[in-house]
């Protein structure tokens, strides 16, 4: 294997080291599931069919929405931050891979971790207790590839916040930002189909869309054939464009750093 | 308290080195906590009546958890580091100090920023308040602050209680988060939304019904849909005495048998 594989493999059993945590974790996201599913049918009881969805493609987002919490990270963080603030960044930049290469493996090999460990519950509960809707084998097929395009966009932005770091030496200002803007727009709060006009169309434009509500659309089946492409598109799409930026704020950082200490 | 109120003031000079950060904070954390008010006005947007009520009676109950919660979460919220502390060792370091452990742990990373979230539960509870088609007595505006007061202390309760639980369960952090942060989210809507049984649950077993929910009942002249009796609306300063009491008393069973790691 490629020493990115091993990076990937070694994120992946260092954050499913402690399963009963995960599990805690995955217990809340299922109260929390139950809360918003009872929300959100007592807003489709008053608007049946509201924005394409029925009840149960709402009760489905829901919980689904919930089990993804920890793959796509929506509260945000990443590790480099705190090797950033205590100068460990500078072991990683002498590696010989670059360094935000290094930290995708890591986040991705975190994100299949999360999702082996903590998306059980929620679906188990949301499967068993409300109207569920589970898509077909292609349809499951064509939703993995989302879930891993959108846990790509995931990173890039953190990834962005992260590197904040090394000008602003804090970084949880930024953080508290940009968790606003990934609760909000990615749909965790309410399914963006909720959004009323305007506000609708610019939320499912912009990159946090790709985290949670292409990913949900393409689990309903609500994105077939051609739509279907176009959806993985845009997600790819931001990805591109956010690890591009990513790119090139690491080659500022790399200028900018200066290690304390000797 | 002068000890607690030393203590914060360390932690709110220590987060002030940081300005660009703090500012920032303090705006994302007044914005983050009034998401969930954003997303009461975006349902609200589309239906005018969800589970019989109306969105300004929503946006009440949404703005008396949000203040209970977030003064609990501003004086007790910390607390729910314990079990990282049991792990790492470092509570032994908090109990050799002169100083109450509770206290010392409420006020640890004290930030300035949490205020930040009593901007968004104030200003909806002024937004909601005049525009509630109730009948004003004397009765319903003495509840307001007696409600606000009885539900930060169900809260407080419940965080030093779940803390307490990390005693024996470390990990358990990571559940008893639905019973805090989900407790906060829960009251923000009326429980006529959600399954009987569910109610019930959140009615007997753990009090959350009582932070807001039974005193509005009485504010806004609602029949319980539990059909519990009338003094029930009444009875949040009750029940928070006693979650409090009980809270203590794990708290100190907690301390008491804590052993440190050993090794």
């Amino acid at each position: 294997m490629g020493v990115l594989a091993w990076v990937w493999w070694y994120g992946l059993r260092r954050h499913a080291a402690y399963p009963l945590g995960s599990l805690a974790e995955s217990l809340t996201n299922t109260a929390f599931g139950f809360v918003r599913a009872y929300v959100l049918l007592a807003l489709w009881h008053a608007r049946p069919a509201l924005g394409g969805y029925d009840a149960a493609d709402a009760v489905t987002f829901c919980f689904l929405t919930q089990a993804l919490i920890g793959p796509v990270q929506i509260f945000g963080g990443m590790d480099l931050t705190e090797r950033i603030r205590n100068g460990d960044v500078a072991i990683d930049l002498h590696r010989p891979v670059g360094l935000q290469g290094w930290w995708l493996a890591e986040d991705l090999g975190r994100a299949t971790g999360s999702l082996l460990l903590r998306a059980g519950p929620p679906l188990a509960a949301g499967t068993l207790l409300f109207p569920f809707r589970w898509p077909g084998p292609a349809g499951l097929a064509a939703f993995t590839a989302a879930v891993a395009l959108g846990a790509l966009v995931s990173f890039a932005i953190r990834y962005l916040v992260a590197l904040g770091m090394f000008w602003l030496h804090d970084d949880r200002g930024l953080n508290a930002v940009t968790l606003v803007m990934s609760l909000f727009f990615s749909g965790m709060i309410l399914p963006l189909v909720v959004f009323p006009g305007r506000l609708g169309d610019i939320a499912s434009l912009l990159p946090w869309a790709a985290q949670l509500q292409v990913p949900a659309d393409v689990f309903l089946g609500h994105r077939t054939g051609a739509g279907l492409l176009g959806a993985l598109a845009f997600q790819a799409g931001w990805a591109a464009v956010l690890l591009a930026a990513g790119w090139l704020l690491t080659r500022a950082a790399r200028r900018k750093l200066v290690i304390h200490g000797g | 308290m002068r000890t607690y109120a030393l203590l914060a003031w360390t932690w709110i000079r220590a987060a002030a080195q940081y300005p660009v950060s703090l500012a920032l904070l303090a705006v994302a954390t007044a914005v983050v906590s009034f998401l969930d008010a954003a997303a009461i006005l975006v349902l609200f947007s589309r239906a005018p009546r969800i589970a019989g009520f109306t969105a300004p009676e929503v946006l009440f109950l949404y703005a008396t958890s949000a203040l209970s919660f977030t003064v609990s979460d501003l004086l007790l919220g910390t607390t729910e580091q314990l079990g990282e502390r049991v792990r790492l060792g470092t509570l032994d370091a908090v109990l050799v100090r002169p100083v109450s452990p509770l206290i010392q742990i409420a006020t640890e990373n004290f930030s300035a920023r949490r205020l930040g979230k009593l901007i968004p539960a104030t200003a909806v509870l002024a937004f909601a308040l005049p525009r509630l088609d109730v009948p004003w007595t004397p009765g319903r505006v003495a509840m307001i602050p007696l409600m606000a007061a009885s539900g930060t202390a169900i809260f407080a309760g419940l965080w030093v209680l779940t803390a307490a639980v990390q005693f024996v369960l470390v990990d358990s952090h990571g559940a008893t988060k639905s019973l805090t942060y989900g407790g906060a989210f829960v009251t923000q809507y009326p429980m006529t939304v959600f399954a009987r049984d569910f109610v019930r649950g959140v009615t007997f077993v753990v009090p959350l019904a009582f932070v807001n929910w039974q005193p509005a009942l009485y504010v806004l002249d609602r029949p319980d849909p539990l059909g519990l009796p009338a003094a029930a609306r009444f009875a949040s300063p009750a029940i928070a005495a006693v979650l409090c009491a009980a809270a203590a008393v794990a708290w100190r069973a907690g301390i008491r048998h804590y052993r440190s790691t050993g090794s």
